[in-house]
């Protein structure tokens, strides 16, 4: 099972975390620091796990991002990998090519991505394509809604004249 | 639209922080939005709740505090459109976990959007639930979640998988609820609901053994179907990565099935097929393959025996070592300290390439080959692997160093062949690591060298050699100074000379620099120069000729600021110019140290070490702690503290005695187990360390107290321990007593005999219950009445352990209290050891009023905190 999912920049400025066992806040900002002070010290061609409180952390950098994610120690290092990088891909065609400024702007997007691909730490759907669809098909649902509201504001506002 | 809103667009606040040049400034952007924010909520404005609660989120992103947006989330969830829950479950998500009270609230909301039309809204409420249920959501909501399990939407089905999951990792008991709705998950076509599906049904498969069995007689056939189906389709585009269609389902799959055939041949035989299919026809020039790979060996490995398989993973193992990407080679190694269990053999041959991956760059490699190595290590090739291990301690890493030392310690430890070559390695990674070894291992070095009475001449040569060479690693110089003082004489004159050494020629003075130089040098701690003085004092009398130039270093040391130093140098200095009669008998060699005793202690009971330790500390006659002093008496006391009354050699008596280390319990009849040996323990007694307390053994003893009493002169107290020994050599040998007492005055004249023996006070149980009982025992120190220390020692009734113990008190405005900190806070069960702590009161109304104490103990025992208070009314009326 994942634990919890990091994003870290290089600068060590965190850009998104999800946590799917019970940390408090102290702990989760300790567990922040301790670990980009582990993850972004290490060389570029050194394997991708570390070894942390009885837990691996399995991580990859994509362009200046660091993904993070804590599993237990007989879970599969090298799937975990695999399922970054379907996260990876995901985030880039729902974007198109994906850089850090799209998941600083619309974090939230990327949180609603992430929830779409792991629950309860699990994966969830291994087709990028449904995952894209289920998430555009909720994207326009909330537009709807939006010009639904500002339509009816319109109406409200025209009445008033 | 509000055009008076006073917020501004989440972008425009994630562009402001970003613009933020300080951390200074970034912080007054922030203030300023929660004010916004803490405003908005309080107006109850309805239009911007979703946009402030994005803010929020961003904020807390950044880690600033963000609880009071907390019941914002419960409201936007509590709304009716799809942005806003989409909004507030994220939030809820984000900014709560399972362990906030304010979840209980969202229940009701939940379990009506999991009964919402909308499936979106269905979506959203699982996924919350499955990312942070409580158990007492899970229970609650488990049914709703198992009917989804039969939705309609294939995408609810997997969602709902998950968070049963959940569920029943909260709650246990509801596994068999899930275990029929799981079974048919396994049949569908969709990749989602059927990853999904399999996960539920391996994690049914950890909490519920009646799952287990189910999924055993139903579903295998079935799993492998799919198995092999998914190994042999087509090219699907949907699903490939790297030429392989849906990798993460074929290792879900693998997973399940180890599971299932764990411990049952019978399921075990029907996958062997597929297994031997995937293991030998997955493509392994990707990750993805690999990951199929590394999770069939896994299965391979722990299915019932079948060996033509194993051959299989153990050479895919091989191949994964040899690759040169170090995750490949990272996972084989993870993969082989599974194998090991297995078989063993075939990992032994893979040594070669397991020892190049410990010298490996890469911190993760080293700790996994290093942990595989210690594995690996038997009788028959314990040799060449520490000589390969202690080679490499000298090129690795710094924080890397510990780690190693300790494994090698370890292994020499376990698999010695022979004590000649146990010492030979030691000395090497003591030379080499020294600074890194702990405290036992050293100690456990020292014993052996004792136990090898053929070796002592070569350890102490091959020692005094090599720390001659490497003088900054201290636990090597601690050994090579024991071993000087024991065994100096064989040092210079090369007895017991072994063929294999080279001859050394090491004068007497040669020996006693190396010891000087230990005790001068700055680096080293006051243990090893506690441990330098007692070599030089030995020394003196092996080495005749240099005795002048000894006490002079030990005089210097009479002026050193370090207590312990101080004192013994005292001691040592009054013994070496006045008793030479008894000198040789005192600097004895030790006697040989029980192997057994230590290895018992080392496995054993951290409380005896505890209690034997912090006993010392506190029976000085000066009533001040001096910790350092507890490694030497740790190591010296392992024969003394089993039969301390029962006399060894009368020369190892007085050895231990004068180390510190007479152990007896402090409340040991003293009377009848010292009387035998009287003459001895004036000595013992005199020189500080003996424990008995005074008890009023004979008559004439009470006398003796009641007489001093009455001449109230300013007595120089021998804080009470002088005042039964002396005692009995008064009757034995008066004109040997009253040297003795010379020694622990140092230059004080000594008049009358009597007046030496100051008021001394039985010991009082002040304070008793049902699971805790404290004993008092009082000094003096001479020429201040109105102090007195006390020396309190706490024992556990009780059959737990206490943890945290803290003792606290408090005295009237006419009393002054100082109170050192404790020997532990641990106090182990049944009376298997004690905390002491001193305590020091001035009575500023002396003579007048007595002592009174009001006490208050804390500790925690089975994780309950308890409280235990009293007052102490029945002190000693003169105190």
């Amino acid at each position: 099972m994942i634990h919890f999912v990091l994003l870290i920049s290089r600068q060590g400025k965190v850009r998104l975390t999800k946590w799917y066992s019970p940390y408090s806040q102290k702990e989760r900002t300790k567990v922040i620091r301790e670990l980009s002070g582990l993850i972004l010290t290490r060389g570029p061609k050194l394997c991708n796990f570390v070894e942390w409180r009885g837990l691996r952390v399995v991580y990859k950098r994509y362009a200046s991002l660091y993904f993070c994610m804590c599993i237990d120690e007989d879970d599969n290092e090298l799937e975990i990998l695999e399922i970054i990088h379907h996260y990876v891909e995901v985030l880039d065609r729902y974007f198109g090519s994906v850089c850090e400024l799209d998941l600083i702007y619309n974090f939230h997007k990327a949180y609603f991505i992430l929830d779409e691909l792991l629950i309860a730490g699990e994966l969830q759907e291994p087709s990028k394509r449904t995952v894209a669809r289920l998430v555009a098909a909720q994207d326009s649902l909330v537009e709807t809604a939006k010009e639904q509201t500002s339509s009816i504001t319109n109406i409200i506002a025209q009445a008033a004249k | 639209m509000n055009p008076f809103s006073s917020g501004t667009r989440l972008r425009d606040m994630i562009r402001a922080i970003r613009a933020c040049k300080t951390a200074a400034e970034e912080r007054a952007v922030v203030r300023k939005e929660c004010a916004a924010i803490r405003a908005a909520i309080n107006e109850n404005d309805q239009d911007y709740r979703h946009r402030n609660l994005a803010k929020l989120m961003f904020i807390h992103m950044l880690g600033y505090p963000t609880h009071f947006g907390q019941m914002e989330c419960l409201k936007l969830i509590a709304s009716t459109g799809f942005p806003e829950k989409r909004i507030g479950y994220l939030g809820l998500m984000l900014l709560l976990d399972e362990r906030q009270e304010v979840l209980m609230l969202v229940t009701n909301s939940l379990k009506q959007d999991l009964n919402h039309s909308n499936q979106y809204i269905v979506g959203l409420a699982l996924c919350a639930l499955g990312n942070i249920s409580s158990a007492e959501m899970a229970r609650d909501l488990a049914p709703d979640v198992e009917r989804l399990l039969q939705f309609r939407d294939p995408n609810i089905r997997k969602k709902a998988a998950l968070c049963s999951i959940r569920i029943i990792k909260k709650v246990p008991d509801l596994a068999e609820n899930f275990m029929h709705p799981a079974s048919s998950l396994l049949k569908e076509k969709h990749h989602g609901v059927l990853i999904t599906g399999v996960q539920l049904c391996t994690d049914l498969c950890k909490v519920s053994s009646e799952a287990l069995e189910y999924f055993r007689e139903n579903c295998i056939e079935g799993l492998v179907k799919t198995l092999r189906d998914i190994a042999n389709s087509p090219y699907s585009p949907e699903y490939d990565i790297a030429g392989i269609t849906d990798p993460f389902l074929h290792i879900r799959l693998l997973k399940l099935l180890r599971i299932l055939g764990q411990g049952d041949a019978g399921a075990s035989d029907c996958m062997t097929d597929i297994l031997a299919q995937v293991a030998s026809r997955t493509e392994s020039n990707k990750n993805a393959g690999n990951a199929i790979l590394y999770e069939c060996v896994e299965t391979i490995m722990s299915i019932e025996d079948n060996g033509g398989l194993r051959v299989l993973a153990i050479n895919i193992l091989g191949r994964f070592l040899s690759n040169r990407d170090n995750n490949i080679r990272y996972v084989g190694l993870n993969m082989l300290m599974k194998a090991i269990m297995v078989d063993a053999k075939a990992v032994q041959r893979h040594r070669a390439t397991i020892l190049e991956c410990v010298k490996d760059s890469d911190a993760s490699i080293q700790k996994r080959a290093l942990e595989l190595v210690y594995l690996l290590v038997n009788e028959s090739n314990v040799k060449p692997l520490t000589k390969e291990l202690i080679e490499y301690l000298e090129v690795s890493n710094q924080e890397f160093k510990g780690d190693i030392t300790a494994k090698i310690c370890s292994l020499v430890e376990k698999f010695s062949p022979a004590k000649i070559w146990y010492i030979d390695q030691m000395l090497k990674v003591l030379s080499e690591a020294g600074n890194f070894v702990k405290d036992e291992v050293w100690h456990a070095l020292i014993i052996v060298i004792s136990n090898a009475s053929d070796l002592h001449g070569y350890t102490v040569r091959a020692l005094y050699r090599v720390s001659q060479a490497s003088t900054e690693q201290e636990s090597l110089v601690r050994v090579a100074v024991w071993c000087v003082g024991e065994y100096g004489d064989m040092l210079v004159n090369n007895v017991g000379m072994l063929d294999i050494e080279e001859p050394i020629t090491v004068t007497e003075s040669d020996a006693v620099d190396a010891m000087e130089v230990a005790i001068k040098c700055q680096r080293l701690g006051l243990t090893t120069k506690a441990m330098a003085l007692i070599a030089l004092f030995k020394l003196s009398s092996r080495f005749p000729s240099c005795s002048e130039r000894i006490k002079d270093i030990i005089v210097q040391n009479k002026r050193s600021l370090v207590l312990e130093l101080q004192q013994r140098s005292i001691e040592f200095s009054c013994i070496l110019q006045k008793h030479h009669n008894i000198r040789s008998a005192l600097v004895e060699r030790m006697p040989i140290l029980d192997e057994a005793t230590f290895t018992g202690r080392k496995a054993g009971s951290l409380p005896t070490a505890v209690s034997a330790s912090s006993i010392i500390p506190c029976n000085l006659p000066n009533g001040i702690a001096k910790p350092a002093a507890a490694p030497i008496g740790d190591l010296l006391d392992l024969s003394s503290d089993d039969a301390p009354p029962a006399p060894v050699s009368s020369g190892g008596d007085f050895l231990q005695d004068l180390l510190g280390v007479d152990l007896s319990p402090a409340s040991a009849p003293s009377g009848t187990s010292q009387s035998p040996k009287t003459g001895t323990d004036v000595l013992l007694d005199l020189l500080s360390i003996g424990t008995l307390p005074p008890v009023q053994s004979s008559s004439s003893a009470i006398d003796i107290l009641s007489s001093s009493h009455d001449n109230k002169a300013p007595v120089a107290n021998l804080n009470g321990l002088a005042s039964h020994s002396s005692l009995s050599a008064n009757a034995t040998s008066p004109a040997s007593s009253a040297g003795m007492m010379d020694l622990l005055n140092g230059t004080g004249a000594i008049t009358q005999k009597h007046e030496e023996n100051g008021p001394a006070y039985p010991s009082l149980v002040a304070y008793e219950s049902s699971t805790l009982r404290m004993t008092f025992n009082f000094s003096k120190q001479p020429g201040n009445p109105q102090t007195t220390f006390i020396q309190a020692t706490f024992t556990n009734l009780s059959p737990n352990v206490y943890n945290g113990f803290l003792f606290q008190a408090a005295v009237p405005k006419f009393l002054q209290l100082h109170l050192d900190p404790a020997s532990s806070n641990t106090l182990p069960a049944s009376g298997n050891g004690s905390i002491t702590q001193c305590l020091k009161v001035t009575n500023t109304q002396h003579g007048k009023k007595s002592l009174v104490m009001r006490i208050r103990i804390a500790y925690k025992t089975n994780d309950k905190d308890v409280l235990e208070e009293g007052q102490i009314n029945n002190f000693p009326r003169d105190l």
